[in-house]
């Protein structure tokens, strides 16, 4: 809370004037000027027409069409999903490399001066705060799901060498792999692993947040993502444009929620099953789906501060013990020297593993990265929103650098310590069981090689169910700013609504065994976002260079 | 009686609040008491202003011209909010704390049956101040 100092009744909190120099956009339009405000039995709504009425006719015709056609609609998701990352991988390469290329250039350059918010805008939030709700946003779910099974995936391929069919190569290993030598195998792994949770997926969330922050704090246009486009659209971008923008926002943002959600379900079950021994069943998916979105209802109803912020710091607090008792009891010296030698390896094989041009790993290039670049891209409206929201008062190159390179640095330790004590596990306590452990289960069978399994365990599954309640009241947030034009101060009952609908689309898409669907969809989205961000970058940079610094 | 009365108002929706604008006016007539309006805008733009400053400006103004149309003594002060939808109780308390209001006149709805699931801003503001709070239909 801030108040105006000029102000006779300032109180003791008083704060210099938040906003200071800006360069606002003059337009003719008002935030939430489009909007209508129908009146549903006692709740009122306060939504943009054509965006609200368009993204959730599609929203529930999808998830009607996944349930009643489920056996066509899974391979056909499938195929689409392999058809964008194949055909379209070297788009999404080269993007990713743009949003890092510009995002260390803003850190260095004088436009890194910028405040978001005007010259003299105050933080609204403490590090520690704005830091929990970044992680818990951006990667919180997943972190915990891939922690383990992405580090042994890329280690087993590389250990497995390259194999070729007709001159194309058939294994699943990055780069040109390390046949049987243990070392470099998890060498390339490690590298492999930090290059898909490193740099360029906070370089996409950073250049979506930046856009937004940017267009909305210093700009005063709303906080949609139609408005970066303003320097190129113009007036229009208030019309059918903007409306399509917004729709793919929402859209994605859905989508790529309810495949985290599925995800959360589907590990926290599995963990509920490795120590109580609780059915694993979609009845019991379906149940903690309802619990968990109940909880996120608490959370919606508290508002940020309450809600999201206390959560994500608690689960901060959470996830750091768990790593810090792995780095203890694991491998304690190798995780050591791990961070260094993989941070180390990261530096030396991103440009190799960034490179869309010239190289024959095509399972790995295509089956992850570019799916990874699409995923991250097609969440990147989500996240960047919350990331802009939680913002105002840093300066540009303060937001990259903690957007861009402390979660890096989080995630080469986290996989670290949770990946290589899982190599280590298995290569030196023959804990061969960890690999050939479900998805969902190399976490728990690997917190089972190591003491006190049963409360670390328990620790794990209560972090996923955390980061599942705060991935979907963040994500509640977003989906009803986007809908309400940009205003963030529409009825609750809308955030309420949205909160809901994200458990409902991820209970029928569980029973409709769409999970794979849904995540080809969150996919599909991703390639045009790409054109979206891309064009986002031009407006960043000429946004910036008007701005006083 | 009342020193200070203080009314919370949406910018947004002014033209809503006449009746309640028009009872606080009033009693300060009759009281001699100096009027405060208390708004809550988010940091981002929103349908009233494009920075919190500027939201600031226009409340001034308005309370300014609440000022001369009754002939009462006026002020205004704004609290920004990150998520005014939810914040907007506990700052409207927060408000009443800081100003030393020893009444608080506000409009709000006909209850209904969503307010047995939640409490409106009056309803809330009545329930948890701890100063005479008057509610306007």
């Amino acid at each position: 809370m801030q108040e105006d100092p000029n102000n006779p009744n300032e109180g003791e909190e008083a704060v210099p004037e938040p906003e200071g120099a800006t360069e606002t956009i003059d337009t003719d339009y008002q935030v939430g000027q489009d909007n209508i405000q129908p009146k549903i039995g006692p709740f009122g709504l306060d939504i943009h027409n054509p965006v609200f009425v368009v993204s959730g006719l599609i929203v529930v015709a999808f998830v009607l069409l996944t349930i009643i056609f489920q056996d066509a609609a899974g391979p056909a998701f499938e195929e689409l999903r392999g058809f964008l990352t194949s055909r379209f991988d070297w788009f999404f390469l080269i993007g990713g490399n743009v949003f890092v290329i510009l995002c260390l250039a803003l850190i260095v350059t004088p436009l890194g001066n910028v405040r978001l918010g005007g010259k003299e805008a105050t933080p609204d939030h403490s590090y520690f705060g704005w830091f929990s709700m970044l992680f818990a946003a951006g990667m919180g779910i997943g972190l915990m799901f891939y922690g383990v099974a992405e580090p042994i995936a890329h280690y087993g391929t590389s250990m497995g060498g390259t194999t070729v069919e007709d001159g194309v190569r058939t294994d699943w290993a990055p780069l040109g792999a390390a046949e049987g030598n243990e070392v470099e195998a998890r060498r390339l792994g490690m590298a492999a692993t930090i290059f898909h949770w490193g740099l360029h997926p906070w370089a996409i969330y950073a250049i979506v947040a930046l856009a937004l922050a940017l267009f909305s704090f210093n700009k005063g246009l709303p906080l949609t993502i139609r408005s970066m486009f303003y320097p190129i659209f113009g007036d229009k971008v208030w019309g059918w444009p903007g409306h399509i923008i917004d729709i793919l926002a929402v859209f994605a943002t859905l989508f790529g929620l309810s495949t985290s959600l599925g995800l959360g379900a589907t590990q926290a079950i599995a963990g509920l099953n490795f120590v109580f021994g609780l059915p694993d069943s979609i009845n019991a998916q379906v149940i903690l789906i309802i619990l968990i979105t109940a909880f996120a209802l608490i959370s919606v109803l508290r508002g940020l501060e309450g809600g999201v912020k206390v959560l994500s710091e608690i689960n901060m607090g959470l996830a750091a013990i768990l790593l810090f008792f792995v780095i203890v009891v694991g491998p304690t010296l190798a995780i050591a020297t791990g961070f260094f030698s993989n941070l180390l390896a990261y530096g030396q094989e991103v440009i190799p593993l960034s490179n869309p041009f010239g190289r024959d790993d095509d399972n790995f290039r295509q089956g992850w990265t570019s799916f990874y670049w699409a995923w991250w891209i097609s969440w990147s409206p989500f996240v960047g929103m919350f990331i802009a929201r939680v913002s105002r008062g840093r300066t540009v190159r303060e937001f990259i650098t903690c957007v861009l390179l402390i979660p890096s640095v989080v995630s080469v330790l986290w996989m670290t310590a949770f990946g290589g004590t899982a190599i280590t596990l298995i290569n030196e306590a023959g804990m061969s069981q960890i690999a050939d452990a479900a998805l969902e289960l190399k976490l728990f069978e690997m917190l089972n090689g190591l003491p006190l399994a049963t409360i670390t365990s328990i620790v794990g599954v209560v972090l996923v169910i955390v980061f599942f309640v705060t991935s979907s009241d963040s994500g509640s947030l977003v989906i009803d700013t986007i809908t309400a034009g940009g205003k963030v101060n529409a009825p609750v009952s809308q955030r309420v609504f949205w909160c809901t609908f994200e458990g409902l689309v991820a209970i029928a898409l569980l029973i409709g065994g769409g999970l794979g669907a849904l995540q080809a969809a969150a996919v599909s989205t991703g390639l045009p976002f790409t054109v979206v961000l891309l064009l986002g970058c031009y407006a960043i940079v000429r946004g910036l260079m008007r701005e006083p610094r | 009686m009342y020193k200070k009365i203080l009314v919370p108002v949406d910018l947004t929706h002014a033209e809503n609040l006449t009746k309640a604008l028009d009872t606080a006016a009033e009693l300060a007539k009759s009281w001699k008491a100096e009027l405060c309006y208390v708004g809550v805008t988010p940091e981002t733009p929103s349908p009233v202003a494009h920075t919190p400053k500027e939201y600031g400006e226009k409340l001034a103004a308005f309370a300014n011209k609440q000022g001369e149309s009754h002939g009462v003594k006026t002020d205004s002060v704004y609290y920004t909010s990150t998520d005014p939808a939810i914040d907007i109780n506990k700052t409207l308390r927060k408000a009443i704390e800081e100003s030393g209001a020893d009444l608080v006149v506000m409009a709000s709805h006909v209850p209904n049956v969503l307010d047995y699931v939640w409490a409106s801003h009056g309803g809330y503001i009545a329930e948890h101040a701890d100063t005479s709070v008057f509610i306007v239909r």
